[in-house]
């Protein structure tokens, strides 16, 4: 497709940036067969793509809304008020003037320059990334990385994308991988050659920026024998598009000692759901690790999983969750357990504040005649007011002698001792407030690259103002 | 070992399964309320494993086809089964049921009924209490998955028992009730109604047992716990079925405010027993222990499923459950906390642990919590592990021999929750049911050999 593959490979200017796209391609409001065909031939889809998508839609349609289990928030999406295909040319045009005044305060309140709020603002932000991500591209190419949109790598490497596509996650997963499968558009597809160690983290947030239409992104990372990558994506920005429903699906393959680290950095307008679906599947001695951080959107479901295959292979999830007013954050992980000696690893802390929830949904499993295998769970949830509410509801299945699991969770709220001490040293309550909520999720924050770690401070200070008193 | 209900002789009684049970002395309103639960019953899907409740439960166990209403039971029939009911030394007085038919009159120590305590079969404590009985017989609505099988209950309900001890009365000696299965695909319907007033203090100790370990059966029990303000109730079940029993407990509780319930499941038998445990705190300063264990071997599947619901402020709740698992069977904990808007400052406590003794062996753990309300303590936690190698080492070195030292790591593991009751007659008691569990298992190993 054209306006992406433009995103992926040409060093725009600022001029040819916004307006270069063409206004043909609308797929209209609702979801049919008639829609992903329309998809298919916007986007010259290899015939098995087609046929993989259609059989995905069936799929979708056949499969129930999980709200036996999930919130019930879920029936408010109304599939058939959703455009699944926009083509940037449809969007508004978009200048830091378009923000409204509340956005642009908040980003006052962060702190960050004008420069780069309108890189958040989504307006220069793809030709700031670009050139970075340009730059990156250049240097891990000459490695043999392979670093393109996931329509083209289809096309231009079948022989590797093929063999893991729709493997790690199938597409009838769950109802909004299906829907994924069906309509994807977007997201990367990576793949590492054996032995390469990609030095600079791979970024993509600017992508999810230029396909601010392309709410079904679907990204596939295979990383080789022995590589390593470290993939980082993200809107750290509040996004402005009035889409209601994001959902990705997002696939990981860690050959024999690979490493892969995959970091979001969540921060949804509240208007978006936001139900993805990750999974890595770890090969012998590999390690998959999920940095996740989910601060915005109206309700995120999403647990980021990992399939231990092979012996002594590695998970782990750190996930920070920050529910404010009106947000359900449910997030989780999965870990299953499919050969000896793997080890997997989940910590979760979330915070609730106002009448913002977060739940965490976790499954582990270790079957049976498997030997030591380990997993430890630990999941703190922090209160902030009266109204706020936590949930946790892991599910632990362990057959035989072996291996040993462990799960805690607790929950607590900031002391008032420590409110008070803060503010005898003169903070405001509402400073004390956020530096304690600072100080409970910090040593996971930590973990986070540094300019996002940075950033997530101020995204909870500024998400912590006005929530005491 | 999987076996089915062998098929019922022709001449046994009607199946369950055909309408509720007759009480027939029972006054007209009860009578009522078991038609129209029979309509809910038979109104009601069947659960399937994907609804959440009864997530990886083998429902298919739960087919209700063979079982039947129970014959009425022979003199030397029941001679032996009394004879078989023995109390603990403590108790002050017992009662036994088998195949729902109360065994011997119920006698009343004489210094109880002056005090105002009232202990009578279910069917007379219908007709000469309605108030109490219309009050709380089954007034917590199943919500933990078994509304079917509550709805089943009520209808069929014949027989249990009515414990009301009044105001400031305080009995240190337990009472005892068992329940037995007795003839092949019997279906029996337990119930106590245990009620205390103000102030209030009562122990009771529930036996469910079969008299032939290898005959099948179904049980369906409800208890309905009542902890009157600063009211103290202990209640202690012992699960003994045969080996091919498929059980279904429902227990709920509710605390009054500054009263203090604790309850302690020993489950040892039954092919599939779950075991529900609704504790509602609805008063401040009220407090719940929930305790459970369970040594499970063979093919054995214990299912259970909590809610600690925190319905008041400043109430405290402490769950904990272990599990010791052989052979190829199986461990089902559900559980959550729950602990509503307003309910602040509430303590709230959920722990389990599974020992895997076999390779096939499998524990599922859900804890869970539901959080709603500011300035709570509330942990959980959820451990699944084996034997440390360092402790049997120890043992073995100091020549005990690999099985004596393996019981006793398992015993040593679960004697922290009898330990919780705090009395020593009933502790010893349960201990030595624990030894006679692992006695069979040892017996059977050896024909095996």
């Amino acid at each position: 497709m054209k306006t992406e593959t433009s995103a992926v490979d040409i060093d725009r200017s600022i001029g040819d940036f916004s307006y270069q796209v063409d206004y043909k391609n609308d797929a209209g409001v609702g979801l049919n067969e008639g829609v992903v065909n329309y998809i298919s031939d916007v986007k010259e889809d290899p015939d098995w793509v087609r046929e993989f998508r259609l059989k995905a839609l069936k799929t979708f349609f056949e499969k129930p809304m999980p709200t036996h289990w999930a919130s019930k928030d879920l029936e408010a999406i109304d599939f058939n008020k959703i455009r699944y295909y926009l083509s940037a040319g449809t969007q508004p045009k978009r200048s830091w003037e378009d923000v409204p005044e509340d956005v642009k305060r908040t980003f006052e309140r962060l702190g960050i320059p004008e420069q780069e709020r309108k890189f958040l603002a989504g307006v220069e932000a793809q030709f700031d990334s670009e050139a970075v991500y340009s730059n990156i591209k250049k240097a891990v190419g000459e490695q043999g990385v392979i670093f393109v949109g996931s329509c083209e790598g289809l096309k231009t490497h079948p022989e590797i994308f093929r063999k893991w596509f729709g493997k790690v996650i199938p597409t009838g997963d769950n109802k909004f991988s299906a829907l994924n499968s069906a309509v994807f558009s977007g997201g990367s597809f990576i793949y590492v050659p054996p032995g390469v160690k990609v030095k600079h983290p791979l970024q993509a947030y600017f992508r999810i920026n230029a396909e601010n239409f392309g709410q079904f992104e679907r990204t596939l990372i295979i990383v080789d024998e022995g590589a390593e990558l470290t993939y980082m994506e993200g809107c750290t920005a509040p996004k402005f598009n009035t889409a209601t429903l994001h959902s990705a699906v997002v696939e990981l393959v860690a050959l024999k000692g690979a490493k892969i680290q995959y970091i979001t950095v969540q921060n949804w307008s509240a208007n978006v759901f936001n139900l993805v679906t990750k999974r890595g599947l770890a090969h012998e001695d590999a390690e998959i690790k999920w940095i996740d951080c989910n601060i915005g959107s109206r309700l995120t479901m999403k647990y980021p999983g990992v399939i231990m295959k092979g012996r002594k292979a590695r998970g782990e999830v750190i996930s920070i969750a920050l529910a404010n007013d009106g947000q359900h954050q449910d997030t989780g992980a999965k870990m299953v357990h499919a050969a000896d000696g793997t080890t997997s690893n989940i910590i979760s802390k979330s915070i609730s504040i106002g009448s913002g929830r977060a739940t965490y949904r976790g499954l582990v499993q270790v079957p049976k005649h498997l030997k030591n295998c380990k997993n430890n769970t630990e999941c703190d949830a922090l209160l902030i007011n009266s109204t706020s509410r936590t949930d946790t509801y892991p599910a632990i299945t362990v057959r035989g002698t072996g291996n040993a699991v462990q799960h805690e969770a607790s929950v607590s709220q900031v002391s008032a001792e420590q409110i008070f001490y803060m503010q005898q040293r003169g903070l405001t309550e509402a400073q004390a407030m956020s530096l304690s909520v600072n100080g409970f999720v910090n040593d996971l924050v930590r973990q986070f690259p540094m300019e996002y770690s940075v950033e997530l401070k101020r995204l909870i200070e500024l998400e912590m103002e006005g929530s005491v008193g | 070992m999987f076996e089915t209900p062998t098929k019922r002789k022709a001449e046994h009684a009607e199946p369950i399964l055909s309408e509720p049970s007759a009480m027939p002395d029972a006054p007209s309103w009860f009578q009522e309320q078991q038609r129209s639960a029979w309509t809910t019953f038979e109104t009601l899907p069947a659960p399937v494993r994907k609804d959440q409740p009864w997530r990886f439960a083998s429902v298919n166990l739960l087919d209700l086809s063979p079982y039947r209403k129970p014959h009425s039971l022979g003199q030397p029939e029941r001679d032996q089964i009394l004879d078989r009911s023995k109390p603990i030394e403590s108790a002050s007085m017992r009662l036994v049921f088998a195949d729902n038919q109360l065994l011997e009159p119920v006698a009343v120590p004489i210094e109880l009924q002056k005090r105002g305590v009232i202990i009578k079969p279910l069917d007379q404590a219908i007709r000469e209490h309605p108030d109490l009985v219309r009050q709380h017989f089954m007034a917590q609505p199943a919500i933990l998955g078994s509304a079917k099988y509550a709805a089943l209950h009520r209808a069929m309900v014949s027989s249990g028992t009515l414990v009301f001890v009044p105001r400031g009365v305080a009995l240190d000696r337990p009472i005892e009730i068992f329940h037995w299965l007795v003839q092949e695909n019997s279906a029996v319907f337990p119930h106590l109604l245990l009620i205390t007033d103000e102030l209030a203090k009562v122990k009771v100790i529930e036996h469910f047992r079969s008299s032939d370990d290898d005959q099948p059966g179904f049980a369906c029990g409800v208890n309905d716990l009542v902890a009157g303000p600063g009211a103290k109730v202990t209640y202690v079940c012992t699960q003994n079925w045969g080996n091919k029993v498929r059980a279904l407990q429902m227990n709920a509780t509710t605390v009054d405010h500054d009263a203090a319930a604790l309850s302690l499941n020993v489950n040892l038998g039954g092919r599939y027993s779950r075991f529900e445990s609704l504790s509602r705190l609805i008063g401040e300063g009220g407090r719940s222990d929930l305790l459970a264990i369970a040594i499970a071997d063979r093919d054995q599947e214990f299912d259970a499923r909590t809610l600690q619901d925190h319905a008041s402020p400043h109430t405290n709740s402490d769950l904990l459950y272990k599990n010791a698992l052989a052979d190829r069977s199986r461990s089902i904990f559900g559980g959550l906390i729950r602990v509503e808007p307003h309910a602040h400052f509430t303590d709230a406590y959920q722990k389990v642990r599974n020992l895997l003794l076999s390779d096939e062996a499998e524990a599922d753990s859900m804890p869970g919590l539901e959080i709603l309300a500011d300035n709570v303590k509330c942990s959980h936690g959820a451990t699944s592990g084996q034997i440390d190698e360092d402790e049997m080492f120890y043992l073995l070195s100091r020549g005990i021999p690999p099985n004596v030292a393996r019981r006793l790591l398992v015993t040593g593991f679960l004697d922290e929750v009898l330990r919780r009751l705090n009395d020593s007659a009933i502790v010893e008691h349960l201990r030595k049911l624990i030894e006679e569990k692992f006695a069979a298992e040892k017996a059977r190993t050896r024909a095996a050999a």
